[in-house]
């Protein structure tokens, strides 16, 4: 039995108007998160995982328009009776719907914004932001801002806070932590401000923790510190995980699920094993066989072509320009999400039933094929 | 030059009269004064050659960025010395893609703006065309000349970095964690382009990453900064195959395997606190058998460790 579900992200489909065009950046997303598991989402640059998000966190940026689609939030009972009434919460506004998890969904796209930023946004919500200038007030010193964001969810009073304050900096691997609280963030050096943003997003103990490239300014000692900081945090409270990465490595390591990202759309979804060991989409095929393999020197291999402009609509499937085993159907519509079992799911129509029988890439297939005695190794050592 | 005896031809990889293309000795940077004083690189040596690549690797807050913009001149060293040989320019694509593209100028100003201030164009088409080619060298549409940063994902402003340092033709680049944004095909991309580049031009790379694998790939040499220390140094062989030093032991096994069965806790743990290691008492010491492989640290250290077994009994 899986747990129950605390977020879902429904048909999200968001465009960006400016004066000269419009970009079609997010076409249909859907995303299931449960209580306590971690979602790997991965893909293209420029596919549209940190829109995505940001539309969760509602700070889409100026000139984004959600033209369909919802994110609704599962909240725990409290969320009725307590902090304040939620407008557009669902429930029996919707009797049709399958409502298996409870009554208490709230559609955070529709709810009242004053709403959600005092109820959900850095309180049971948070997101490290892919890039850590963006969420740190140049002109205060990171001790007041850490100060700021633990007050402000009431929990720590008076002294207490500033203790806080250096017990969560001591924890993402920040040494002399006393005395770094008197510093301004042009004082750290990358990996220290991604670090400190990672503290702040813990300071509220969220329920959802959102990290869109948390550790690409890490060295692999302390990424590894921050990720077991994250895996221990989410079995002691239970927290729920959406870790936007192109580290495959960081994939492997921290989730349960993943999902892969094209041009504003899910095309793979699956629990890791099945997306590493068993890759159905083309896309996700390109994507691992450019992992640099420890066979060093040669041609590191990409996928050949750019992903399309979203400018307009791509006809078809909008990576069969670049997909060597595309159909003749690809190129006129859009596949559907096939299953492939409960667990797993690709937008290709090479899992149609009419579609030829397709091989995977054989150098990925020898990739597998090495995970695999990798893991028989792995395996006989700990016997 | 210390290496002396040696009558084999010059390697190529080195340039005429042996005068390296860069190179940085005892180099000291510390920040605040008085009792805030903190001193953040404690006397660094090393020296790249023309057409080489030389790898900075080591703990985040270390001092790698900080390297860099002395080199290129944004930092004012507080001790020791920079050389310099080259011919041509200097450029650094920076670390942090997004504080370092003005919001509010176009990409194609951005990515022109070095050919503007040079006057390195005759005419308006020529200039536009170069930045057009740029653009689509790092993966990006032509388009994008038009838009702003703000209209950007991360792993394409990342780009947009890249195309501005490389559309000046420097001699020496200084790449801080440039292909980190990026995913896994576009950065294979764009590293087998600046392999390319390089090729063709001898254009020669300072390339900062904690990304490992690319490091190993991309490097001729490799050196380990920890806490301000330069700690380790050699060719990218000796340093992945037969590492010395705790630190780079620890980083090497901390490497992510992209494997989700295959999770090996990592068992060596180096704290230098507890490690009982003093950095400021080291000194160089050629490791045995590895050709311009060395460690910085005691020789008791040195012994210990392993660095001149072939010695032992
Ligand atoms: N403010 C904006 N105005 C116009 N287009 C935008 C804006 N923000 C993002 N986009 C476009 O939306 C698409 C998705 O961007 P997003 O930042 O979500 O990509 P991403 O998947 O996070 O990529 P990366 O891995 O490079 O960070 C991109 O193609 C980008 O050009
Ligand atoms: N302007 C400054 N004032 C005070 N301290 C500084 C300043 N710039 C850097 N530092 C300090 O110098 C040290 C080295 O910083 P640097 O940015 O060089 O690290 P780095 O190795 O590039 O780390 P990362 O991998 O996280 O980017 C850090 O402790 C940082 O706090
Ligand atoms: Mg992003
Ligand atoms: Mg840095």
């Amino acid at each position: 039995m899986e747990n129950r579900k605390i977020l879902e992200i429904k048909d999200l489909d968001i465009s960006f108007h400016s004066t000269t065009e419009t970009v079609h950046a997010i076409r249909g997303v859907d995303l299931t998160l449960r209580q306590g598991e971690t979602i790997a989402l991965v893909g293209e640059s420029g596919s549209g995982k940190s829109v995505t998000m940001k539309a969760v966190m509602g700070i889409l940026p100026e000139g984004a328009v959600i033209n369909k689609g919802s994110v609704i939030y599962y909240g725990p009972d409290d969320l009725k009776n307590g902090s304040g009434a939620a407008p557009g919460k669902i429930g029996n506004a919707a009797p049709g719907e399958e409502q298996s998890d409870g009554d208490n969904g709230v559609d955070l796209l529709k709810a009242d914004k004053e709403w959600v930023r005092r109820n959900m946004r850095g309180r049971r919500i948070a997101m490290v932001f892919q890039d850590p200038m963006t969420s740190l007030n140049p002109t205060m010193t990171i001790g007041g801002q850490l100060s700021l964001a633990i007050s402000s969810h009431g929990e720590e009073k008076g002294y207490r806070i500033k203790e806080r304050a250096v017990e969560l900096l001591r924890e993402v691997g920040i040494t002399e932590p006393e005395r770094r609280m008197k510093q301004y963030p042009h004082e750290f050096s990358g990996g220290m401000r991604q670090r400190i943003v990672i503290a702040m997003a813990l300071s509220c103990n969220p329920e959802i923790l959102i990290c869109d490239e948390p550790t690409t300014a890490l060295d692999v000692t302390i990424q590894d510190r921050i990720l077991e900081l994250i895996v221990s945090l989410q079995q002691k409270l239970s927290l729920s995980v959406i870790f936007i990465t192109h580290n495959l490595g960081v994939v492997a390591k921290v989730a349960d699920k993943v999902c892969v990202m094209y041009a504003g759309k899910v095309v793979e979804k699956g629990t890791v094993i099945d997306v590493f060991y068993d890759p159905r989409h083309p896309y996700t095929w390109g994507l691992l066989s450019a992992i640099p393999g420890t066979g060093l020197k040669g041609d590191l291999y990409s996928i050949p072509g750019t992903p399309p402009y979203l400018s307009k609509d791509p006809v078809g499937d909008a990576f069969a320009p670049r997909n060597p085993y595309a159909l003749a159907i690809d190129f006129k519509a859009e596949p559907p999400m096939f299953r492939i079992s409960d667990t797993h799911y690709a937008a290709t129509w090479l899992l149609d039933e009419r579609a030829p029988k397709v091989k995977r890439p054989a150098e990925l297939e020898e990739h597998i094929k090495e995970m695999r005695k990798e893991v028989a190794e792995y395996v006989a050592l700990r016997e | 030059m210390s290496h002396s005896g040696n009558k084999d031809a010059q390697s190529p990889a080195k340039n005429s009269g042996n005068e390296h293309l860069l190179k940085v000795t005892d180099l000291v940077q510390s920040f605040g004064q008085g009792k805030n004083k903190v001193t953040v690189l404690h006397g660094v040596s090393f020296h790249i050659d023309q057409g080489e690549t030389y790898g900075l690797v080591g703990e985040s807050g270390s001092g790698k960025s900080t390297i860099g913009k002395c080199i290129i001149g944004l930092n004012t060293p507080s001790g020791g010395s920079i050389e310099y040989n080259g011919d041509k320019s200097i450029q650094m694509i920076f670390q942090d893609p997004m504080s370092s593209l003005n919001p509010r100028r176009k990409i194609g100003d951005i990515v022109g703006m070095g050919l503007d201030i040079g006057k390195k164009c005759a005419s308006k088409q020529e200039r536009n065309e170069r930045i057009g080619e740029m653009l689509e060298k790092v993966g990006l549409p032509r388009e994008s000349a038009e838009r702003y940063p703000g209209q950007f994902s991360g792993g394409q402003r990342q780009r947009v970095g890249i195309a501005r340092a490389l559309i000046m033709e420097p001699e020496l680049i200084v790449a801080d964690e440039c292909i980190a944004a990026l995913d896994a095909s576009v950065q294979a991309q764009v590293v087998m382009m600046l392999k390319k580049l390089q090729a063709e031009t001898r254009t020669t790379f300072l390339f900062i990453s904690h990304d490992l694998s690319m490091v190993r790939y991309l490097s001729d040499r490799i050196g380990v900064l920890h806490l301000g220390y330069l700690l380790e140094e050699g060719s990218t062989e000796e340093i992945f195959l037969n590492p010395i030093h705790p630190y780079t032991k620890n980083l090497i096994a901390a490497i992510p395997v992209p494997n989700p069965v295959v999770q090996y806790k990592n068992e060596i743990r180096y704290e230098y606190g507890t490690s009982g290691v003093l950095y400021e008492d080291g000194s160089w010491h050629q490791v045995q058998g590895g050709k311009d492989h060395r460690v910085f640290c005691t020789d008791r250290e040195f012994k210990k460790w392993g660095g001149n077994a072939d010695e032992e009994e």
